[in-house]
């Protein structure tokens, strides 16, 4: 395997985009990402986007969002219907290909037009399933009654699980949903969608996101410390919903255990839209709370751009890592209903 | 046995709250005010018509906005044969895009009073409102265009737009 590394990332996320589209929100943010490596969309062996069109309602809305990169003269490019997160998936398995050395990724995504819970049961199965409506948000009120009901987990954990999210989420400028609160308070606040409560959900954002590989010795001229992905790997759970244990995440599992988690990694970014999910998550990477740090962005609880939440992941532990705030990370994300799909990566500092 | 079934309909309604964004917003609302209004690319200087988010061919925000006429050229058209639902115009008509003249970008607009053996490339034209008390924030504000009495414009004048 090609080594390859993170050497740019930027973001941008926001509760609602009242002025700016697709292509304005993009702009700005693919030229933060490229700025400090100095490099153009032409310098760049491959470019992949993550999204959705039923976000926007609008067919070929994917298209439209190449006009952010500047693709002229034209380039080498490709489109995940997922988060980015995969999309960067994709690159780093082009970049295993050998004759290319840089990558651009990005995502986008307005959650605020449409009725986002909706849009994500058009993901459902289309026969038997998607025909009654299940939205998101039931879909996931599910799979926690379940948690509960296994004994694996009560509705303090999950209290527990969104005061860290704000309280971590102080530090993150991109963050919606930050601050101090009190787990107790957060029992006392009325049922939504039982057993949840609203803090439960994560927020309706608009946002996106860029990330930058570069492979071996390239990554090393355009960075003095790039962040390596040490092991990458993604799974899948089975289709229906119905036909899972949805309070374990064996895919989340399978695919921790092919890249190989090290027992001291010092940070963890989790791609849980529903705080319930985040406790499913870190039981199927094996992760121990007490050594390494959850979610220090707040994740997706305090931003939840759709399509860009999982490339913010990886966004966030390479901030951090290099800030000195950890040596390595690991980095989950997340697609379909109720954690149908999921990917883990391990990533490193170093030369 | 019973019969076998073939098909079902399964019904899909989305409503959604639409943002054109900042550059085509400034296009729409000078639509509604009877102005043709392109914006142009910072870095290659083209001017769009209409704008959606930025220059497609660098990258970039748009810059200023360029006032554009209500005449043009016809870069090139199709000739529409084929019956589809929902049409609302008699078989055969023409598509024309048009380079309005200002502009670097093509529009598609509908083509009256000039027979589908007529149309050419280079044939000049004018937009054709709608009554300005239906004027909205539309494109659709163009019911079409039709041929100005003039010599063709050069292939010179439109290459670049096809
Ligand atoms: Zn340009």
């Amino acid at each position: 395997m090609r080594d390859v590394a993170i050497v740019s990332f930027a973001q941008h996320s926001q509760r609602r985009e009242d002025s700016r589209n697709e292509i304005e929100i993009l702009l700005p943010v693919i030229r933060d990402a490229l700025a400090p490596i100095g490099l153009k969309t032409q310098d760049m062996g491959f470019t992949v986007s993550g999204s959705t069109d039923y976000l926007a309602g609008q067919a070929f809305a994917f298209v439209s969002a190449l006009d952010a990169v500047g693709p002229w003269p034209p380039i080498s490019e490709s489109h995940v219907e997922m988060d980015g997160a995969f999309a960067l998936y994709e690159a780093w398995v082009r970049l295993q290909h050998g004759d290319i050395d840089t990558a651009l990724v990005y995502s986008f995504g307005k959650s605020s037009p449409g009725d986002v819970g909706r849009v994500l049961a058009l993901q459902l199965e289309p026969y038997l399933l998607g025909p009654l409506w299940p939205d998101a948000v039931s879909l996931a009120a599910l799979q926690a009654r379940a948690l509960l009901d296994s004994g694996k987990a009560t509705e303090k954990d999950f209290a527990r699980v969104v005061a860290r999210s704000r309280r971590n989420a102080r530090s993150n400028p991109f963050a919606q949903l930050q601050g101090d609160v009190d787990e107790a308070a957060l029992l006392e606040e009325p049922l939504y969608a039982d057993p949840f409560r609203l803090h439960d959900l994560p927020p309706v954002t608009d946002g996106a996101a860029c990330i930058i590989l570069a492979a071996g010795d390239r990554a090393r001229e355009l960075s003095d410390n790039p962040v390596w992905i040490k092991g990458i790997d993604h799974r899948i759970d089975l289709q229906a919903p119905g036909s899972r244990d949805l309070t374990v995440s064996p895919s989340t599992k399978l695919a921790a255990e092919k890249v190989g988690i090290p027992a001291d990694v010092d940070l963890a970014e989790i791609h849980a839209p529903f705080s319930s999910q985040e406790l499913i998550l870190i039981e199927a990477l094996g992760l121990d709370e007490s050594k390494t740090a959850i979610n220090p962005s707040g994740g997706a609880l305090a931003a939840n751009a759709v399509m860009v939440a999982g490339l913010q992941r990886f966004g966030e532990a390479f901030n951090r890592i290099q800030a000195g705030d950890g040596k390595n990370a690991v980095v989950h994300a997340t697609g379909g209903p109720c954690l149908q799909q999921n990917l883990v990566a391990v990533l490193e500092a170093g030369k | 046995m019973s019969e076998p079934i073939t098909g079902i309909t399964t019904p899909i309604r989305m409503e959604y709250r639409y943002t054109p964004g900042t550059a085509t917003s400034l296009f729409l609302r000078a639509m509604k005010e009877g102005r043709f209004e392109g914006r142009r690319c910072p870095s290659c200087q083209k001017v769009y018509f209409p704008p959606r988010g930025g220059c497609s061919m660098c990258g970039v925000e748009f810059a200023e906005s360029v006032p554009l006429k209500n005449t043009g050229t016809i870069a090139t058209y199709t000739v529409v044969n084929v019956n589809f639902a929902n049409r609302t115009v008699d078989l055969p008509y023409v598509v024309a895009e048009v380079k309005f003249d200002g502009a670097d970008v093509t529009t598609s607009l509908l083509l009256k009073g000039v027979g589908v053996d007529e149309v050419r490339q280079g044939m000049r034209v004018e937009a054709k409102w709608i009554p300005e008390d239906e004027w909205d924030f539309s494109l659709a504000n163009i019911s079409h265009v039709e041929a100005l009495d003039e010599p063709d414009a050069p292939l010179e004048s439109y290459k670049d737009a096809i």
